[in-house]
């Protein structure tokens, strides 16, 4: 029994039972409970006997796929059921301390959103378009991923913006104008990035030049901003509606042979210029910030300015220009609401996007490609309501309202966990 | 490649940290700039660097005057600094770390990683560094950071490396390597700058010593000169090194720590299993690199935190579990290691900062209202006990110096009649003078019969005060040693080496500092 005898002389090699933190059963409980609450909703009450029909297909595509029809109470009781299944496991997990994976909550998430779309649609006469269903929230998760990209660039160097609310609007206004001005909705396309670039230089006037909180700057400028268009838009805009205020719509683009694949070819290749630029920015950001000799400075910067600045490395230069580029990309995004849509300028009329896109930039960690899955998760819980709304469900319509916001403060506060921002966020730098 | 300084001066305000200052580094020297914190050590050099504007004199490369406008014209000269706080971004990689600021890039301006990589390799391999690039640098021990530092001064061809404070946080050991390291880059024709106030480091590696006081430069030494001799150079009057003190009469044990744990946030062991006694009137020093656990021990036993596991019984009562405040009224004095995070509050004033932790007891509160007269008397009457030199007490604590800051807390804590006096750090950033005061009332304080717990991560410090020395090794006891034992024995034990392993290990082989010591005791005894 060697074992036994060997002297633990090695700090590590110390045999014996470590204390651990208690465990937390906050998680499991959650998933439990609202899993519970789903299965009584939508598999228990509902009176048996009606059915639900979902539809896949469009027109275009290569081969039809048939809208299949399930009993609804049998099949949302199943996907509940499912759902409670994870559950257990999730008190499993917790207890034997391992760690689940970000497939779990995902998988969760969806079987309880088919629960609650079968039960939403059981006995309606119309189908449910599924992919129509992604086609629009693929859509409207335009404008957040763009916010999020915006937010990712200053806060990667260091500049807190808030004012993403501020630089979308301000986009969509200008975009409107230029648009149409010259008829053309490319040109207000071009237009809207410099509107959204003046507000972050405004934003990096105050928060380098003079040092200001990068917190209070950003609520400021984004009432300057709702001060200024609304004013513009009281002004001159409503009584000059037909030459200043009715911007051409961007055209939808089919990308030939991709767009007519079943569901991905209508989700994600039948969109506007305005979607294929923002695949481009994803791609392009999720290289380059990680990459590039261009990356590694922003995130020097926004990690340990002083570091960056005891290698020769312009910090303050280097936080403002890339801002400025941030509010750009913002201003891009804010074109969604007036081209994109072929809308006029409203007062207002970005309604609090860019909070959910600062939200998206969190849930998804600062990174590119994580702010566009939490924009695309906003863009469909924003979406599901517009659609349950079409189609008339048992839930309130102002219920259908909150769902979007709702799932931005479950997501941020429940999913996230411990992130990390950028360790010098908000944290001006001065010699 | 020679460097000369001529006349510097560097103002901030009043404050003239700079006055005409001279120095000049031959090719191929170590040069040690020795200063109390606070003498201007650290702003010449960041004037040398290129980090801040002189407002007056001149740099000379070679003989010929150059202006630097910012670091990066530094590093292009050939001059390299190794900060005291490293310049690494945590979250980044070795590679990543030593290239940023002159990266080399594939087309598009892509990282190429592989040059990166190779440029770490190759100085890493030719001064037998063992540093991997890929590694991250927040993963990494202290003493591997500081050599990814001198990778990344050096594969900017550095001609010159100034190093500030290097030895701070190493352990003595650590500290032989960086020696060893600074004579391969000496042979090598690297001059350097070794900016310290340690006087035995100075004398073990500098060929040439200039001393810095307020500012300006005192004086050169040889680096033969004594300790004694240094230290008076420094502080400008003749000073007593290490503390007279009687040896300990312990009374009855006070304090049982009893298998303490302590979990931080991310649920990694902090404090491990640790158990210790302290007895009346005995000083504990517990000794270890910083990070190895010791603030988070002193902060769970006034309550800032919570234990996992584990009893701290002062005289018979159980402390943990309990709010900081019933500590505190429990007999518990604190010195946090933070000083101007912890310690006071910068903006008010030393009277206020005096009462911090009894503003709401008799006599300095009358019902809900301060009795502003029984504050102002009380800290007139500190101010002088513990020697705080300020124009008046109503002056904000943050115009003090760090070593009368130190004395404001020292007043504060020691103010209570105490059953047990905790220090963390108590002479960080603390002029000498003050040091030796310092020392003096907790030895006192001992003396009186209370008793003390002294964490240091200076190893000067815990031999100067400690009658018992718990070494701690990630969160862990490696030991406990009596006072005075072997600094290459405390060493090892720091770098997690057991008692006997380590007694054996030093017996064989001395670093260069301890034999330095031993040389100079020989000397003595002759």
């Amino acid at each position: 029994m060697s074992a036994v005898a060997a002297p633990a002389s090695r700090p590590g090699s110390f045999a014996g039972a470590k204390p651990l933190a208690p465990i937390s059963y906050k998680a499991p409980i959650g998933y439990a409970a609202v899993a519970a609450l789903a299965t009584l909703l939508f598999g228990i009450l509902p009176e048996s006997g009606r059915r639900t029909t979902f539809s896949v297909s469009t027109r275009d595509d290569f081969f039809q796929i048939e809208s299949f029809t399930v009993p609804s109470k049998a099949t949302a009781l199943l996907l509940c059921l499912a759902a409670l299944a994870l559950s257990a496991w999730t008190f499993q997990a917790a207890r034997t301390r391992r760690k689940v994976g970000i497939w779990l909550p995902a998988v969760y998430a969806v079987l309880l959103i088919f629960a609650l779309l079968t039960w939403a649609v059981a006995g309606k006469d119309q189908a449910l378009p599924l992919t129509s269903l992604l086609q629009g929230s693929l859509f409207l998760a335009v404008p957040l991923v763009f916010g999020a990209l915006a937010g990712l660039l200053s806060e990667r160097s260091g500049i807190i913006n808030i004012a993403i609310e501020g630089q979308l609007l301000a986009g969509a206004f200008l975009a409107a104008v230029v648009a149409t001005i010259t008829q053309s909705a490319y040109l207000g396309l071009i237009a809207a990035p410099i509107a959204g670039a003046l507000v972050s230089a405004l934003l990096v006037a105050f928060a380098i030049r003079y040092v200001v909180d990068q917190i209070i700057v950003g609520v400021v400028l984004n009432v300057l901003v709702v001060g200024i268009t609304s004013y513009l838009f009281s002004t001159v805009l409503a009584d000059n509606a037909a030459t200043l205020n009715s911007p051409p719509r961007l055209p939808r683009i089919d990308i030939p042979v991709l767009s007519q694949i079943p569901v991905v070819g209508p989700v994600l290749f039948k969109q506007t210029a305005l979607v294929y630029l923002m695949y481009v920015v994803v791609i392009v950001l999720q290289v380059m910030v990680f990459k590039s000799r261009w990356g590694l400075r922003l995130r020097a910067v926004g990690e340990h300015p002083k570091a960056a600045d005891t290698v020769g490395i312009k910090v303050n230069r280097t936080r403002v220009w890339n801002t400025i580029l941030g509010g750009a990309v913002a201003g891009l995004g804010g074109a969604f609401f007036t081209v994109a849509n072929g809308l006029a300028f409203g007062k207002e009329m970005t309604g609090g996007k860019g909070y959910i896109a600062l939200a998206a930039m969190i849930l998804g960690r600062w990174s590119p490609k994580g702010a566009l899955a939490a924009a695309l998760l906003f863009g469909f819980a924003d979406n599901l309501q517009v659609v349950l709304g079409i189609i008339g469900t048992p839930i309130p319509s102002q219920i259908m309202l909150m769902t979007p916001y709702v799932v931005t403060i479950f997501a941020v506060a429940g999913l996230v966990g411990r992130v990390r921002a950028p360790a010098a966020e908000g944290v001006a730098y001065v010699k | 490649m020679k460097l000369e300084l001529r006349g510097i001066t560097k103002r901030f305000g009043a404050l003239v940290a700079n006055d005409h200052i001279d120095l000049v580094v031959e090719p191929g020297e170590v040069h040690a700039l020795l200063g109390e914190n606070g003498a201007g050590k650290s702003t010449l050099m960041n004037v040398l660097y290129g980090f801040y504007d002189p407002d007056d004199g001149q740099i000379l490369v070679d003989g010929v005057p150059v202006e630097f406008a910012g670091p990066g014209d530094a590093m292009a000269a050939g001059i390299g600094m190794v900060h005291q706080h490293f310049m690494l971004v945590p979250v980044f990689t070795v590679a990543e770390n030593v290239v940023l600021g002159y990266e080399p890039v594939k087309g598009g301006g892509l990282i190429d990683l592989a040059e990166a990589r190779r440029r770490v390799k190759e100085i890493s391999d030719r001064f037998g560094f063992d540093v991997d690039p890929d590694a991250l640098v927040e993963d990494l021990p202290v003493g591997a950071q500081q050599r990814v530092e001198i990778i990344k001064a050096l594969s900017r061809d550095a001609k010159v490396l100034i190093l500030d404070e290097p030895t701070a946080v190493l352990t003595p050991q650590e500290t032989d390597e960086l020696i060893a390291i600074m004579r391969q880059l000496k042979a090598a024709g690297t001059s350097i700058v070794f900016i310290t106030h340690k006087l035995r480091e100075v004398r073990a590696v500098a060929d040439r010593i200039t001393v810095i006081r307020r500012g300006k430069v005192v004086g050169a030494a040889r680096p033969d000169s004594s300790e004694t001799e240094l230290a008076s150079l420094m502080v400008g009057r003749s000073v007593s090194l290490g503390v007279e003190r009687a040896p300990a009469q312990p009374g009855a044990v006070a304090l049982q720590v009893r298998g303490l744990s302590v979990l931080d946030e991310a649920g990694v062991l902090q404090v491990d299993d640790v158990s210790f006694d302290v007895a009346r009137g005995e000083i504990v020093a517990i000794a270890g690199v910083q990070g190895n656990g010791q603030t988070e021990l002193t902060e769970v036993i006034l309550g800032l935190e919570p234990a996992v596991a584990g009893s701290v019984v002062l005289d018979g009562t159980e402390l943990i579990g309990r709010s900081v405040k019933d500590v505190l009224l429990a007999g518990v004095g604190y010195v946090p290691e933070d000083r101007s995070a912890d310690g006071v509050v910068a903006d008010f004033s030393v009277a206020e900062n005096l009462v911090l932790d009894l503003f709401d007891q008799a006599p300095f509160a009358r019902g809900i209202s301060l009795d502003l007269a029984a504050i102002q008397e009380n800290a007139e009457r500190r101010a002088v006990e513990f020697d705080v030199r300020t124009q008046s007490v109503s002056d904000a604590v943050s115009t003090l110096s760090g070593g009368n800051q130190q004395k404001v807390v020292l007043a504060r804590e020691m103010s209570r009649p105490l059953r047990l006096f905790i220090a963390s750090q108590p002479t960080r950033g603390v002029d000498v003078g003050s040091i030796e005061f310092v020392h003096k009332r907790v030895v006192q304080e001992r003396d009186s019969g209370t008793p003390v717990i002294i964490v240091s991560t200076e190893l000067d410090e815990v031999l100067a005060l400690a009658d018992r020395i718990v070494v701690m090794y990630r969160g862990r006891i490696v030991g406990t040693v009596p006072g005075g034992t072997d600094r290459d024995v405390l060493g090892l034990m720091m770098a997690g080496v057991p008692q006997a392993e380590a007694e054996a290990q030093a017996a064989t082989h001395h670093t260069v500092l301890g034999e330095a010591d031993i040389e100079a005791s020989e000397e003595e005894s002759k």
